[in-house]
């Protein structure tokens, strides 16, 4: 009957996708176009697709493919050759010496609350305090009574490594109430409760704040939550955004890194809120 | 060609199977189907022997809402079905089933976003965090509605014309001849539309991503966050390794099989000469 129809129609349409998507794979490498594979952490992501575009456009003929995944998958994607060039948001680990890493930014991790909150400001024992459910309620805190909605990061992601070294906190330790993917994610969910404390990159947050989105960055240690403070690395929880190849680049790989590395790349970088590596 | 089709779509099906099973089988050995349901929690590493792998809570909260969901879709997917079919003018039916229809094809991210900015800060003014297991089954509800309607509405539709002029020849009203006659006798076309809205509800991914808040805990309440195993892959897929990725696959696996025999039941129900 009618559902059948419809459950052989969808199939058949996938394997007819499948197999399209199989021709197009083999199909590729023969039409005289050379191709870049770039992939990795999901901060890094819209610079590197930003760039690539204005690359292809001053060199026709290269195509340049960026995927997100994480930095986790970016380094290991470099280091397997799956990608030429892996994208990591943070630096690169002892045990990952063998690959190399080429800094095209920085970035900084900050703590937003909703706008109307009324707090201006929290100590490190107080951030940890909240993240390990130690505080639960504002009140606690000098807020308004209400209780604290915890909002992290989901495991694998930089943001979340880099902010758990930060304060010391070990992931089994946070007790979250929202758990979130990426950073619009964390910037919509924090925009939408009132009551809500998440981190995220201060390059996004500080986009959507200025775009209206109802959201404050809070001050750590003392230095205020801003692009500039990132340039300058008097912010306390900053990070370098990395390009990875598996040895020292060559070839189309090599020419792109130059280019983003370059002050062609600034305007860039400044416009999606990062800070040019100098 | 048709046979050609046919054997392509049962042989990626396959496939799809094959590989999964390739794939979670080193986890299984590593870990052990126990260890699944038996580990204190759910924080993943990609050593066996390092990492705790208890997918009970997100299978838990998978078809939480899931049944959530046809809870509230069937009635409502079935009433529509019945004012399609019995109760509106043509031309009001017309343009319902129009309707059901753009809403069956709306992206679920659509869906998703929606729920995370409106949806979602409203239950937080009840109960925060907001994000929820109840959010989630108020999403899939509206995403499986019009599956149930529209499959519903044309298991009406099939039933022989004289089952309702035997109804009205008796003096029924069409509300009565709906639920009285024409709705037994279409249970199985019905059933099958709830069966597929059911296995839409398992696999969604996206729009339950953004707005169930994602912790991995057993729900006590629908103000619960919960996270699906759907939305575990999706979260922890890319950056999962060895046998950390091995369990995403074991639930990709648990998912289809679940799916699977949604569906044969489906086949079942619909092979049932409900009015022969």
């Amino acid at each position: 009957m009618h559902a059948s129809n419809l459950a052989a129609r969808a199939r058949e349409a996938l394997s007819v996708l499948c197999l399209t998507t199989l021709l197009a794979a083999c199909g590729a490498g023969y039409d005289g176009t050379q191709k870049l594979t770039i992939t990795g952490s999901s901060t890094v992501a819209p610079l590197a697709a930003e760039l690539a575009k204005r690359y292809e456009t001053s060199h026709p003929g290269v195509r340049i493919d960026v995927q997100t995944g994480g930095s986790t998958r970016g380094i290991q994607d470099a280091r397997k050759g799956v990608a030429d060039i892996g994208m990591a948001s943070r630096a690169l680990k002892p045990s990952e010496a063998s690959l190399v890493a080429h800094t095209i930014a920085l970035d900084g991790i900050g703590l937003i609350v909703h706008a109307s909150n009324p707090i201006a400001a929290l100590s490190d024992a107080q951030v940890r305090a909240i993240f390990s459910g130690e505080v639960n309620d504002w009140s606690a805190l000098g807020g308004r009574a209400a209780p604290i909605t915890v909002v992290n990061k989901a495991q694998g992601r930089s943001t979340l490594e880099l902010f758990l070294a930060y304060t010391g906190l070990e992931d089994a330790d946070v007790d979250a109430d929202v758990i979130i993917g990426d950073n619009e994610q964390g910037v919509k969910t924090v925009a939408g409760n009132p009551n809500a404390i998440g981190y995220v990159s201060i390059g996004t947050a500080e986009y959507g704040a200025q775009a209206g989105v109802p959201i404050r960055l809070l001050p750590m240690r003392g230095v205020a939550a801003s692009v500039d403070n990132v340039r300058n690395g008097s912010f306390p929880l900053s990070r370098q955004l990395n390009f990875v190849t598996a040895g020292p680049p060559a070839g189309l790989a090599a020419d792109f890194i130059a280019f983003a590395r370059s002050p062609a790349a600034h305007a860039d970088i400044q416009r999606l809120y990062f800070v040019a590596a100098r | 060609m048709l046979r050609l089709c046919a054997a392509a779509s049962a042989g990626v099906l396959l496939l799809i199977v094959l590989f999964l099973l390739a794939e979670s089988g080193q986890g299984l050995v590593a870990i052990g189907p126990e260890r699944l349901v038996s580990d204190p929690a759910w924080y993943p590493a990609p050593d066996a022997n390092a990492g705790e792998f208890n997918l009970l809570p997100m299978l838990i909260g998978t078809v939480a809402a899931a049944m959530g969901a046809l809870i509230l879709a069937t009635p409502l997917g079935v009433l529509s079905a019945i004012f399609c079919h019995s109760i509106a003018p043509v031309a009001v039916a017309a343009v319902y089933r129009r309707v059901l229809g753009v809403l069956a094809g709306i992206p679920s991210v659509v869906f998703g976003f929606w729920g995370l900015v409106v949806l979602v800060p409203l239950i937080g003014r009840v109960e925060p965090p907001g994000a929820s297991l109840l959010a989630g089954v108020l999403i899939l509800s509206l995403m499986i509605v019009p599956t149930v309607a529209l499959l519903a509405d044309s298991a009406l539709e099939a039933l022989p014309r004289s089952y309702a002029q035997g109804a009205a020849a008796l003096g029924l009203g069409p509300w009565a001849t709906a639920t009285r006659v024409l709705l037994p006798a279409a249970r199985g076309g019905v059933a099958t539309g709830v069966m597929l809205a059911a296995s839409r509800a398992l696999g969604e991914t996206m729009a339950v991503l953004m707005v169930c808040g994602n912790v991995v805990r057993v729900p006590d309440s629908l103000f619960d966050p919960v996270r699906t195993l759907t939305a575990n892959i999706a979260l922890e897929m890319a950056y999962a390794a060895d046998d950390h990725r091995a369990a995403l696959f074991i639930s990709g696996l648990l998912l289809t099989g679940l799916v699977s025999v949604l569906v044969l039941m489906a086949h079942r129900l619909d092979a049932e000469p409900a009015h022969a």
